[in-house]
């Protein structure tokens, strides 16, 4: 068994991989054994596997509905166990609400990240490989996006198009595309002189085909970092903006409007406000401690910093 | 190099001024294009709102004659870009409309309480530099030590924190609980006609005035809100002092003082310290950009009549004037900010410098 496994580790690390997929693999177990050496990023790991597990199976894990609360009972419920975190002003219990908000939280991560990141993407790697005129004002217009106050521009926009998750989503990605064009534009820089880029332009390649098929690709493993790092920012705003009321509206579970609708009850009721707070940090955690994890595993140089 | 030395002192001289104009007219052309951009993004928010502006002043039962001259009057029939040459005068000329809340101009409104969140985001700064420096350089100096450990769980936690609701519950524990501080508000409704605001910063009104109750009771309300904001300003500045202080350790002029017998505290306060000064200033400045940012949040949870407070309740009423206005306000800040502490980084290091 030991034999198997020792001749595996070997086919994995061979200096000589006999094909794509071996060569592909091997680079994939490096980086696997980099990243599980470091017990923080699996910790995060564990923590985001746990979040998409819970929003999964919300529907067979939560004990109550999330929406319809008993009122005339169970108002204000301090935790017990029939109400693990006990319930809030409706009478709902809070646990439940935190499992069905699992779902809101990933679904604003996942199209914050689907829409900002291929813009950032689109942006960096065009204004890095054409140069010259384009480069110069693609990057003055992401300067000045880079300048901006993140949360109170994502406000205005939200005032503007009225609130809702969906805009409050629309304006989380149109304000934080710009590190990522930052990123891109520069793993663009590095590469656009090589010899690869030269040897497909010789067979006739187009520009925008050296850029999809051979630049993007580069930019991926360095961008999937910045957005994992930005996610735990991401559901900040998010929170933010649903404790301002201009994110998800009641009686969605979101968990920053959780919380604002607990501040009424904070000093005799705490734990209606404390629960959602506290779920908010533990996800924010983990999707720091995993961005930083496979930042590490990925990007050794920037190791330990 | 040896060309430049064989040049006449003059003509050197001459290139170095024009170089430096240069650099001055690039710069110049980067602030102009970045506020341009700010404006372009309020404008065109202020354009997209739903709401019709000529309609929410003459009402939807006015006659169509009456809309379509008030249309006129207010400029909406013309082209976009003489609209947004006709905003832009207005705003550099400090003309950010009525508020339809409080029937001010907005500009009056701003003036009035914007002093309240500089004062709560210094008094976080610099509670964050004076713990987050020393606990940076100890992280640095003792890597691995409880000091070390310290900066990479508060930085964690305070990227990760939800900045409304640690207030939350600080306010239950130092206000309802401990009963250590003041609640929300600024000062107790008991000086409201004893004390007279000069500058607008309060702290320093109180010591202008000699009032050394108020003194307690504003410093009382102040330190709770600028405790939280100090502590996510902390958590940014010593992690990178940390950063910064590794790199200047490592430096072989770290090793030559340690040959010269200069003593260890000399070396790290001394010389790495001083080094790493000048990204700090940069790194200072961005983080009492990041609070003007953050006071939204916390003076929303605190009750603290400050610009985020003025913003967030002018959101709640549609008040879109108030609205951008206080975001090109805390937005120009924020840029002003951002540039300055680039400029100054270079006039701090003698390696940018011009030569």
């Amino acid at each position: 068994m030991s034999d198997t496994a020792m001749t595996r580790r070997e086919w994995l690390l061979t200096d000589r991989p006999q094909s794509r997929t071996q060569a592909r693999l091997g680079r994939a177990y490096v980086t696997w054994r980099r990243f599980t050496a470091n017990k923080l990023a699996v910790i995060g790991l564990v923590i985001i596997l746990g979040l998409l597990f819970v929003a999964a199976f919300a529907p067979l894990l939560a004990p109550k509905s999330p929406y319809i609360g008993d009122l005339k009972n169970a108002r204000l419920m301090a935790p017990s166990a029939e109400f693990w975190l006990g319930t809030d002003d409706q009478g709902r219990d809070i646990l439940s609400r935190l499992i069905y908000g699992s779902r809101l939280t990933l679904q604003v991560v996942f199209l914050v990240a689907v829409i900002a990141a291929p813009i950032g993407l689109l942006v960096g790697t065009v204004s890095g490989y054409a140069g010259g005129w384009v480069d110069a004002v693609l990057m003055r217009i992401t300067d000045i996006f880079l300048a901006f106050p993140k949360l109170v521009l994502a406000l205005a926009f939200v005032a503007a198009l009225g609130p809702g998750i969906e805009n409050a989503i629309i304006a989380i990605a149109l304000t934080s595309w710009p590190p990522y064009a930052r990123i891109a534009r520069a793993e663009t820089l590095t590469v656009r002189r090589s010899d690869y880029i030269s040897a497909v332009k010789l067979m006739g390649a187009s520009p925008m085909r050296i850029v999809l098929r051979h630049i993007m690709p580069l930019c991926i493993s360095s961008l999937i970092v910045r957005v994992t790092l930005d996610m735990a920012g991401i559901i900040l705003t998010a929170a933010g903006l649903g404790f301002l009321g201009l994110g998800a509206q009641p009686p969605l579970p979101e968990w920053g409007a959780m919380i604002a609708s607990g501040r009424r009850f904070i000093l005799d009721q705490w734990w209606v406000a404390a629960a959602p707070g506290v779920a908010i940090l533990i996800v924010s955690l983990g999707f720091n401690l995993l961005g930083d994890g496979l930042r590490d595993a990925l990007d050794p140089r920037s190791a330990g910093q | 190099m040896s060309t430049a030395d064989t040049q006449k002192p003059a003509r050197r001289a001459n290139r170095r001024a024009s170089a430096i104009i240069g650099a001055i007219a690039s710069f110049l052309v980067v602030v102009a294009t970045t506020y341009l951009g700010l404006l372009a993004v309020t404008f065109f928010i202020g354009r997209v709102v739903p709401i019709d502006p000529v309609l929410a002043i003459v009402g939807d039962r006015a006659p169509a004659h009456v809309v379509e001259r008030t249309r006129e009057a207010m400029g909406f029939n013309l082209p976009y870009y003489q609209q947004f040459y006709l905003y832009v005068k207005g705003v550099l000329s400090g003309d950010f409309g009525t508020s339809v809340l409080t029937t001010n101009p907005v500009m009056a409104d701003i003036r009035r309480v914007f002093p309240a969140t500089m004062e709560l985001a210094t008094v976080g700064t610099i509670i964050g530099a004076a713990l987050g420096i020393p606990l940076g350089v100890l992280a640095a100096v003792k890597r691995g030590s409880v000091a070390d450990q310290i900066v990479r769980v508060v930085g964690l936690v305070g990227y990760s924190v939800p900045i409304f609701w640690l207030g939350l519950i600080a306010l239950l524990v130092f206000y309802a609980r401990l009963g250590w501080t003041s609640g929300p508000g600024r000062i107790d409704v008991v000086f409201e006609y004893t004390f007279t605001p000069v500058t607008g910063f309060y702290l320093l009104d109180a010591v202008i005035n000699r009032d050394w109750a108020a003194f307690k009771d504003i410093f009382s309300h102040i330190i709770l809100p600028a405790s939280l904001l100090g502590y996510f300003s902390l958590a940014y500045i010593s992690r990178m002092t940390r950063s910064f202080m590794l790199n200047e350790l490592s430096q072989e002029y770290i090793v030559a003082a340690r040959a010269k017998g200069l003593s260890e505290s000399r070396i790290i306060w001394g010389h790495a310290l001083r080094n790493a000064a000048v990204p700090l200033v940069t790194v200072i400045a961005l983080s009492y950009a990041g609070l003007l940012e953050g006071s939204v949040l916390t003076e929303t949870v605190f009750a603290w009549p400050g610009l985020g407070l003025y913003i967030t309740n002018s959101l709640q009423n549609a008040d879109m004037n108030a609205v951008l206005g206080g975001t090109i306000v805390i937005g120009s800040v924020f840029i002003g900010i951002n540039l300055l502490s680039d400029l100054l980084y270079r006039m701090l290091d003698p390696r940018t410098r011009i030569r």
